[in-house]
Parts: C-alpha cells; sequence; structure tokens
C-alpha cells in the first residue's frame, strides 16, 4: 500500500510544456505513473506525448480527467499562484518541486491550504514514490528504488537517493520515499510522514533522515517517543557545518543551539530512534534493525 | 544578502523610523566634512556586514572634525576582525560619521521568520545594546515574541502589549509603536529575512530613534527587488562565495583542504560528514545544482581548484537530472584548463553513470573510483597520506 500515493493516483503535472515539466512527466510515465493531465495557461487543447490533454487551467483539468494529485513545476514567481489554484480547485494532494519560492509567500499559501482539505508536499523537494503502486510524483531517479517495506523521509533530495540506493542494493524494498522538502516553510512536516507510515500496514521500518537549521528534527523525537511504534532508523547531517552558514537548503542555516546536529541526534536517541552513524551507513543500519526484528 | 547598516538606515526613514542625522564617508576628508556639518562631535562607525563592530573597535567617538578625519583614516582600507568574521575579517570602505545621541534607555526589536509558526515574529527587549544572543541563553524570560499573522498583519493589540511589556510610558509608547508598525511594513514590503534594531534607543527628550539598522534580504525574492539588488557589496563578501554565487552554485569555504563537487544540498552535507569521519577536513560545501551543464559543472570545480588550500578534490554525484556524462565532461575540461594535477576522487552513481566514469578513465586525470561512500572516505583518507 505506501502512503499518498497508490494505483489510483491520477496525476495532473502544473507547467507540463516547460523544460522540467514536460521532461520529469515524461520520466513519469515511463516508470509507469498514471499521468492523466497537464496544465499551462494558454495552452489548452494540445496534447502531451500525444496522449497527456493540457488544460488552460487546473479546474478544468479536475472537471474532465478527475486528477486527484498535482505536481508543480512552475517557476518560483509562480509558484504560490500554482498551488493556490490547485487548491482552490480540490486537489487533494499536491507536490511543488519549485525551488527558490519567497518565504513569505509560503507564509500565507499554507495558511490557505490549512482550511482546505489538501496536503502539500514541498516547496523546494523531490517529490514522493510508492515503487509498489508504480508510481512516482517527482525528479526522483525511478529505477533505485525497489518495492519492499521501508518507509523513507527526507528534506533533500539526492541524499534521499542516496539512502534508497544504499536500501535497494541490500535487497531492502521501500513502501515509500518522501522528500518535504528544504526550505525554512513547507507544506508538510516530519510529523505528518511519521504518522503516515506509523498508520500504514505495509510498512515496518521508517528511515529518518534530517540536517541542521530549525527544530523539526526535535518535533519529529517527540513524536516518535509518544506515537510512533515502528522502528526508526535516523541520520541527521550537517555535523560539520559552520554556524551561520547556509549550507545550501534556505532553511539549513545554524542559527542556535537546538539547530545543531549534535542537538538533534540526542533527541532522536532520547526518543529510541537508532542513530545511523555516518551517511555511509544507511543500509548497514537498516539492515541490522530489520534483522534484529526476524 | 546583506546591507550595511548606512544602506538599512535610508531604507528606515523612508518608512518614518527616526535615525541619528549623518552620512556616509568613503574619504578620510567625506568624514572630517561629516563631523564639522554635525558640529564636530560624532560617532564614527566602520561600515561592514559583520556584528561585533563595537567590541572588535570598530566604533569611536571623536571631539573634532580633525579626529574623525583621523579615525577614518585608521579605518578605511583595514580589515574588521569580529566575533562573527573569521580571522582575516572584512575590509573596511566605508565609515558612517553620525551625531551622538542622548541615550537613556536602549531596546532591541527585530522581526524575522519562525519556522515553527510558519510565518513572521517580532522580537522585542528592554535588554538593548547587548549581544542578544547572551540575553536569549542566560535570560529568556527578558525577551518577548509576537506571531503575526500574515493576513492580518500586525495588530495594534500585540503592538500595545509589546509597549507595555517594555513599560514604556505614554509619552514613549507612541513613537516606539509607530516604529514597530513601520518595521513590518519594511520587513513584508522587501521581502527580508531578518531586520534588526539593536539598541533601539529612547533619548532624553523621549524620542525613539534606531541607533543600529540591520537589514537582510531574503535571496529567493531578489527577483521582485532589483533596487534592492543593486545594493549588493560584493567586497564584503568571500571571493570564491561571490564568484559561486554569481553562477548560481551554492558555495560555502570551510577550513579543510578535501575540495568537494556535490549534486544536491543534503548530499553535500552528507558529503562533508562523510570526509570529516575519514578524518580529513573538506575545503568547501558545494552543491552545484540540478540543472547543471558542462560549462556550469566545469566553473563549479573551477573554484574548488581555484582555492590554495585544496589538496585533493572528492566528486559526489548521484546522476538525476544532471547526468554522470555531462559531470565528468565539466571536470575533464576545468581540470585541464587549468593544468592541474590533483588527486580526484570520483564517487558517481546513477544516470550515464557507465560514460560518466568511461570520459574520466580517457582523460589524464589522477582519477580514484569509489562506488560507495565507504571506499570514497577510505580514497581520501589514502590521497591526503
Amino acid at each position: 500500500m505506501g502512503i499518498l500515493l497508490n494505483e489510483e493516483s491520477r496525476i495532473l503535472v502544473q507547467g507540463i510544456t516547460g523544460r522540467e515539466g514536460s521532461f520529469h512527466a515524461r520520466a513519469g510515465m515511463a516508470y509507469g505513473t498514471n499521468v492523466v493531465a497537464g496544465v499551462t495557461p494558454g495552452r489548452g487543447g494540445q496534447l502531451f506525448e500525444e496522449q497527456v490533454p493540457v488544460f488552460d487551467s487546473v479546474a478544468q483539468a479536475v472537471a474532465e480527467t478527475a486528477a486527484n494529485v498535482s505536481l508543480i513545476f512552475v517557476p518560483p514567481p509562480f509558484a504560490p499562484d500554482a498551488i493556490a489554484e490547485a487548491a482552490d480547485a480540490g486537489v487533494p494532494l499536491i507536490a511543488c518541486i519549485t525551488e527558490g519560492v519567497p518565504v513569505q509567500d509560503m507564509a500565507r499559501i499554507v495558511r490557505y491550504i490549512d482550511h482546505k482539505p489538501v496536503r502539500l508536499i514541498g516547496p523546494n523537494c523531490p517529490g514522493m514514490i510508492n515503487p509498489g503502486a508504480r508510481c512516482k510524483v517527482g525528479i526522483m531517479p525511478g529505477d533505485i528504488h525497489l518495492p519492499g517495506r521501508v518507509g523513507v523521509v527526507s528534506r533533500s533530495g539526492t541524499l534521499t537517493y542516496e539512502a534508497v540506493a544504499q536500501l535497494t542494493h541490500r535487497g531492502i524494498g521501500q513502501s515509500s520515499c518522501v522528500g518535504i522538502g528544504g526550505d525554512p516553510i513547507i507544506g508538510t512536516s516530519f510529523v505528518d510522514i511519521l504518522r503516515l507510515y506509523e498508520a500504514d500496514p505495509d510498512t515496518d521500518l521508517i528511515v529518518f533522515i534530517g540536517e541542521i537549521g530549525g527544530t523539526m528534527e526535535q518535533e519529529a523525537a517527540a513524536c516518535i517517543k509518544a506515537e510512533i511504534s515502528k522502528p526508526v532508523c535516523t541520520l541527521i547531517v550537517g555535523a560539520t557545518a559552520p554556524p551561520g552558514k547556509r549550507m545550501g537548503h534556505a532553511g539549513a542555516i545554524i542559527t542556535g543551539d537546538s539547530a545543531r546536529a549534535e542537538a538533534k541526534i540526542a533527541a532522536m536517541r532520547d526518543a529510541g530512534a537508532h542513530i545511523i552513524p555516518t551517511p555511509a551507513d544507511i543500509g548497514a543500519t537498516a539492515e541490522a534493525v530489520l534483522g534484529e526484528m526476524g | 544578502m546583506k546591507l550595511h547598516e548606512y544602506q538599512a538606515k535610508e531604507i528606515f526613514a523612508c518608512y518614518g523610523i527616526p535615525v541619528p542625522r549623518g552620512s556616509v564617508a568613503a574619504t578620510a576628508g567625506e568624514a572630517r566634512q561629516a563631523a564639522a556639518d554635525l558640529g564636530g562631535q560624532a560617532v564614527v562607525k566602520a561600515q561592514v556586514h559583520a556584528g561585533g563592530r563595537g567590541k572588535a573597535g570598530g566604533i569611536k567617538v571623536v571631539r573634532s572634525p580633525e579626529e574623525a578625519e583621523q579615525t577614518a583614516r585608521e579605518f578605511l582600507g583595514q580589515n574588521l576582525v569580529t566575533h562573527q568574521t573569521d580571522a582575516r575579517g572584512v575590509p573596511v570602505n566605508s565609515v558612517l560619521v553620525e551625531e551622538l545621541a542622548d541615550i537613556r534607555r536602549e531596546l532591541y526589536v527585530a522581526l524575522t521568520i519562525d519556522r515553527g509558526f510558519r510565518g513572521p515574529v517580532l522580537l522585542v527587549s528592554a535588554a538593548g545594546g547587548m549581544d542578544i544572543e547572551e540575553v536569549a541563553a542566560t535570560n529568556p524570560q527578558d525577551i518577548h515574541t509576537e506571531p503575526i499573522e500574515p493576513v492580518l498583519g500586525l495588530m495594534p493589540y500585540q503592538t500595545r502589549r509589546l509597549a507595555a511589556r517594555l513599560n514604556l510610558e505614554p509619552a514613549q509608547a507612541r513613537p516606539a509603536i509607530q516604529v514597530l508598525n513601520a518595521l513590518y511594513r519594511i520587513f513584508t514590503e522587501n521581502d527580508c529575512s531578518l531586520v534588526e534594531i539593536n539598541p533601539l534607543i529612547i533619548t532624553g527628550d523621549d524620542r525613539v530613534v534606531a541607533l543600529d539598522a540591520k537589514l537582510d534580504l531574503e535571496d529567493d525574492s531578489l527577483f521582485r527587488h532589483a533596487d534592492l539588488g543593486e545594493l549588493r557589496d560584493r567586497s564584503q563578501e568571500d571571493a570564491l562565495e561571490a564568484e559561486a554565487a554569481d553562477q548560481d552554485i551554492a558555495y560555502v569555504n570551510l577550513e579543510g583542504s578535501v575540495g568537494c563537487l556535490v549534486n544536491g544540498a543534503g548530499l553535500a552535507m552528507a558529503t562533508l560528514d562523510v570526509t570529516n569521519a575519514a578524518g580529513a577536513a573538506p575545503a568547501n560545501f558545494l552543491d552545484v545544482g540540478g540543472g547543471a551543464d558542462e560549462e556550469k559543472v566545469a566553473s563549479a570545480v573551477s573554484i574548488i581548484l581555484s582555492d590554495p588550500k585544496v589538496n585533493r578534490v572528492l566528486v559526489n554525484i548521484f546522476g538525476g537530472i544532471l547526468r554522470c556524462d555531462i559531470a565528468a565532461r565539466g571536470i575533464v575540461l576545468a581540470f585541464e584548463r587549468q593544468g592541474a594535477t590533483l588527486p580526484l576522487i570520483v564517487r558517481m552513481l546513477g544516470t550515464n553513470v557507465v560514460e560518466g566514469k568511461e570520459i574520466l578513465q580517457a582523460s589524464s586525470l589522477n582519477v580514484t573510483f569509489a562506488d560507495t561512500l565507504t571506499e570514497a572516505a577510505a580514497a581520501i583518507r589514502q590521497a591526503g597520506g
């Protein structure tokens, strides 16, 4: 089963005629994803790859194709509009890949979404994938994934792929993988995803990859302690980053002691998570914990 | 992007926040004139993108135009080292010459984004003029936090509450509340990530004046503030970091000797950790980005190679949007262009990895391949020995 995506997911791509949007829509379709519609204002009536209808608006696309997931690739100045349009059209799950969306725009958007039955993943994220359902909503390379029973969650893109590659290399498959995004204000937190994995009967173990900056990992640790019965393997990256320097992600900057890796690792250890010692040990740690579970 | 104090104060003045009279000077002669215009007595403040200037000797009270000239001569062209800079410090290319203030009370006021609240928060404290991080650590109850709903904006009941917390007398509360409202407008209308006044003073005659000003703009919003983008002062940035920023490469200069080329910020941080775990120290953080082409990869490698600390280079590429063959071509191009012979450790995975490795193998570069992060760590150790 996995989380967020399944065989019934019908994907709509906002920005499908752009460079990134078209590339990843094609890659998703090649993986097996059911891409049912595209939206580019002014391009309504076209066919993408001779099979996917393109619409002028999300509302039209949803009315005609019953799309229930939106994947957004529009440039930063237009991304808040695209998210709000998808939410307004009643799309229940939205993944915004766009990097560089202004933070104060996101502050308003997340509040708008709070009042709607909508889940937003991102922005500035790789998206999500359910290998068992052959459904890929994002920019991750599909072929590194293996269907299985480990749930992966991370703030990052390529580091998530690294985790998946280490798992797959050891024959450990994934129920789902989600990258929640590297920005200071995002739609879905670690805690939200942990709860979904806890409730998913097809996830046995959670691989959690956090990083320096903010306190989201501490909130996740509190959630693990109080609510999560499944074992969690945790890696926190950025232990060697200097304070005050932004490490690529707008969210990854040490602005106080709680933003440091040591504080986050301590919180995770206290919550009973299995600490992954270095980024090279993700697969080995998961394998060892799965071994103990029998 | 950071602004200088004098630039931030110009913006403050536009929004009606009182600032001391004064002017910016790029030469000692201009500083002398500026002090003379103020009647001789003045404070001379080094303009650098770093806090802690007072303790570092970058702020001096002068009693005459001659003394102002002398002080400016001492400051200008020198590097100022504060607890927020590295050992080299940052160059002082201008000074702000201002009138002396009649300080009765010193307050602290700031606006920033709180991630937990997912929006802006206003911070105030009666403990102004001090290192606020120290106050936060030792007396957190002295800092009052007011979250602001972005849809409502800063509401009057909130500013009244803050004025009460600061024990302001009625005559002081009115101008102080005007400053808070102006500060919120500055924060939202200019897409700031931080606006800070430390100290915001109350004068003997109950005026409220911003004695200092700090303003950081959010980089991701500069596309809609072209005028503010022009205020960038590259001289205050690390030369390699500034060059990387121009090419849209996320790069942070660090202390070690292992140059790192990575795609993705998370994987780049992980690569630093792996390098450290191997007993070596990274020379930099570098995320070349997803959509990089051959030329951009070459630029990134050139930045690494132009860093004199670097004695070996670690490449960690997970090919996705960025294909391994493109990355390999960029790496070879940069090494050959600069005639570099440093040991190169390459860990590549993902799209077109076979082609990527072939390109590197066929080149004249001194390459060691690693299939996993564990092997990469071993190779770093070996190349360093």
